[in-house]
């Protein structure tokens, strides 16, 4: 699996300076994005998702944002070192970006045609009435219908599906090699949502875009992901593919997040909850910050912070647990059902290969 | 689970803009019990007329036309200050946003102590400031929590703060609306958890509003399922899941993505036609039929045949 990367993102660490003080926000976050895959981000508020990929497309608020140390490899290029005007001319046209509010980031007061045409005539040098030509193009292929007379309304006159589709055709107008989606469906009713991330994922196979998906439900990552990197308290704990995140989760927040969701087949136990609440990262505690919400919390997890151990080629989870000194544990009963379907894959796909 | 309705509600009625052109028939005709002890779950889209429903129960807004009869009063002619504290000492409350929903200015034990002097429970500030710490105690938080202000807390804690105050009453009945949707993954299946122990201990009703099918399949006892100010199907919660029936509530299942990848994979979505669902308005023919026991879809009488047939064979397809 010689994939090349498209994005490499090392070490990533940044701080806010706030009133009350320094606030921790990403402490030494690394993954790569690799070619026309989709990479989700999943994690709770806080845990430093939105906050890393709005460092790649440098717009965190520069005056309160420290970014003490890491790298940001795109193509030859260190986007961390770029000045604000270089990154202008890659923002939009070599990376795009959804947010979750369509309804905030669109302007209000601009037609929607001419927020489409506008990247058209910007990064590709369209004229005006090409770029009129290209947008309405744009807006059918997202799906909006009598794309001629919508062209000329404003964004109050859209539905919030329909807006979240503008957005996505303003950020693919100049076939970006990157799109970093934040949270694009989370505004949005289930049916709607189900009809976006089709539409999505039917774009990015057609423009082979790389996606970043920052999410929180878990549902819709199962869906749309081809690996799956989960955070906590500004690092990412685990990293895999979508079916080793799902089926043979290794970190014991991931189990948490996993099991504390009701699925349709369950009864009506108790749910599994993870106690607590995330850590503050104005003071982050010693050793691993999950640790104080951790039932399988280890001694060594109160000195430490555990570092990233290898699970598979693909496959690397921060949990002392996977330590070989570690005593053996007994996951919860989710994750044992999990493990069970895991292995069950993983025959099946050794007998597809095997014909 | 005894029978006894708790809340009945009649032809509910809340229209806007009434006899203009852009007149919105939010919550239009609706008519269902909710009985004593159980969770009543309401689901629907964004539009549909869940919230205005909660809010027409508890007075928050006027109906339009229609009767609710709460403890066997009916809520319409409750007009004075006397008539609306008592009607509200019983039915409480919960937010969806716990930070919009607690006032920034007040302690914690300002907030949850409110409605105790409002109703005159309490006859002391020591008297009040004991109740509100064995509250505090009752929703899983310290009592060194009651002197400080909203902005501390996590959001998770303000929704506990919230239930705190919803129950400083001892309500018969609590209307959640929404009320873990803005809160994370983790902290969701705590509030729940929360919610489903306070229940059994106070012995609590439920009328729980969200758009999120697989929590409220989860707390429910039952469920209706709301379009467009319409109750579409009505059932037990097992029964909306497995046999569901209007293609409204199927397409909406499909639409939930699962976190499993297998079954993502092989999701099949239908899709929701209204243009077939649509009836002449005020059809005296048309309305919520008993299909099977208990189980009322939203139909014209010509298709209770069909929707009994499409029961009888979901039933043994799960069978099999």
């Amino acid at each position: 699996m010689a994939i090349n990367s498209i994005l490499s993102v090392k070490d990533l660490t940044i701080s806010f300076n706030t009133f009350e003080g320094e606030v921790n926000a990403v402490r030494g976050v690394t993954f790569d994005l690799k070619e026309g895959e989709t990479l989700a981000l999943v994690g709770e508020s806080g845990s430093g998702k939105s906050v890393s990929t709005k460092a790649i497309t440098q717009l965190l608020p520069q005056r309160h944002t420290t970014i003490s140390k890491g790298e940001i490899w795109y193509h030859d290029h260190d986007l961390l070192k770029k000045s604000s005007k270089e990154m202008k001319k890659i923002r939009g046209k070599d990376i795009a970006m959804i947010f979750q509010d369509p309804m905030t980031s669109l302007n209000p007061t601009l037609t929607v045609g001419r927020q489409i045409a506008e990247p058209l005539i910007e990064h590709r040098g369209m004229t005006k009435q090409a770029a009129k030509v290209e947008a309405i193009a744009l807006m059918r292929k997202v799906g909006i219908v009598a794309a001629e007379q919508r062209f000329h309304q404003y964004p109050h006159q859209f539905s919030g599906g329909m807006r979240q589709r503008v957005m996505i055709a303003i950020a693919l107008a100049c076939h970006p090699k990157i799109l970093i989606a934040d949270e694009p469906t989370t505004a949005l009713d289930v049916t709607i949502q189900a009809q976006i991330i089709d539409l999505l994922k039917e774009l990015q196979a057609e423009f082979a875009t790389s996606t970043i998906f920052i999410t929180h439900d878990l549902g819709v990552v199962a869906n749309i992901a081809d690996r799956v990197a989960v955070m906590y308290a500004g690092k990412i704990v685990e990293i895999g593919t979508v079916d080793e995140i799902f089926y043979n989760p290794k970190h014991p927040y991931t189990w948490g997040l996993l099991a504390s969701m009701p699925t349709m087949k369950m009864d009506n136990d108790d749910l599994y909850t993870i106690p607590g609440s995330p850590p503050n990262l104005l003071n982050v505690p010693t050793g691993d910050p999950f640790s104080s919400r951790n039932m399988y919390a280890l001694e060594i997890d109160f000195q430490e912070e555990p570092p990233m151990f290898k699970v598979s080629e693909t496959h690397y989870a921060a949990t002392w647990l996977l330590h070989p000194d570690a005593p053996s544990i007994e996951v919860p009963e989710e994750i044992k059902r999990r493990n069970e379907q895991f292995v069950s894959i993983l025959a099946a796909k050794g007998a597809d290969s095997d014909e | 689970m005894n029978k006894n309705p708790i809340m009945q509600i009649k032809n509910l009625k809340k229209t806007y803009n009434t006899g203009k052109a852009n007149e919105v028939r939010a919550v239009d005709n609706i008519s269902f019990d909710i009985y004593e002890g159980e969770t009543f779950g309401l689901v629907g889209e964004s539009g549909s007329g869940k919230s205005t429903t909660g809010k027409l129960l508890m007075k928050l807004e006027s109906m339009t036309d229609g009767q609710v009869i709460f403890l066997g009063e009916s809520i319409q002619n409750k007009r004075s200050r006397h008539d609306l504290l008592a009607f509200r000492k019983n039915i409480q409350m919960i937010f969806q946003d716990p930070y919009a929903s607690l006032n920034p200015k007040m302690t914690v034990k300002d907030i949850i102590g409110g409605p105790l002097e409002v109703h005159r429970l309490v006859s002391s500030r020591k008297e009040r400031d004991q109740v509100v710490y064995s509250l505090l105690e009752q929703v899983g938080l310290s009592q060194s929590f009651a002197n400080r202000y909203p902005k501390e807390f996590s959001g998770g804690q303000c929704q506990r703060i919230g239930i705190a105050r919803a129950l400083a009453l001892q309500p018969k009945f609590i209307i959640a609306d929404e009320a873990i949707s803005a809160l994370d993954v983790s902290i969701q299946a705590q509030i729940v958890n929360l919610m489903r122990q306070l229940k059994q201990e106070a012995n609590l009703t439920y009328l729980f509003i969200a758009h999120d099918l697989s929590m409220v399949k989860y707390i429910s006892d039952r469920i209706a399922v709301m379009n467009r100010g319409k109750i579409l199907e009505l059932a037990t919660s097992d029964d909306i899941y497995h046999v569901p029936l209007h293609p409204y509530t199927a397409s909406l299942l499909s639409a939930i993505p699962e976190p499993d990848p297998e079954s993502e994979r092989n999701r099949q979505r239908t899709t929701y036609d209204e243009s077939k669902f649509t009836y002449e308005q005020d059809d005296p023919a048309v309305g919520l039929f008993e299909i099977t026991d208990k189980h009322f879809v939203y139909c014209h009488k010509d298709e209770v045949v069909g929707y009994k047939e499409k029961a009888e064979r979901l039933k043994q397809e799960i069978m099999i």
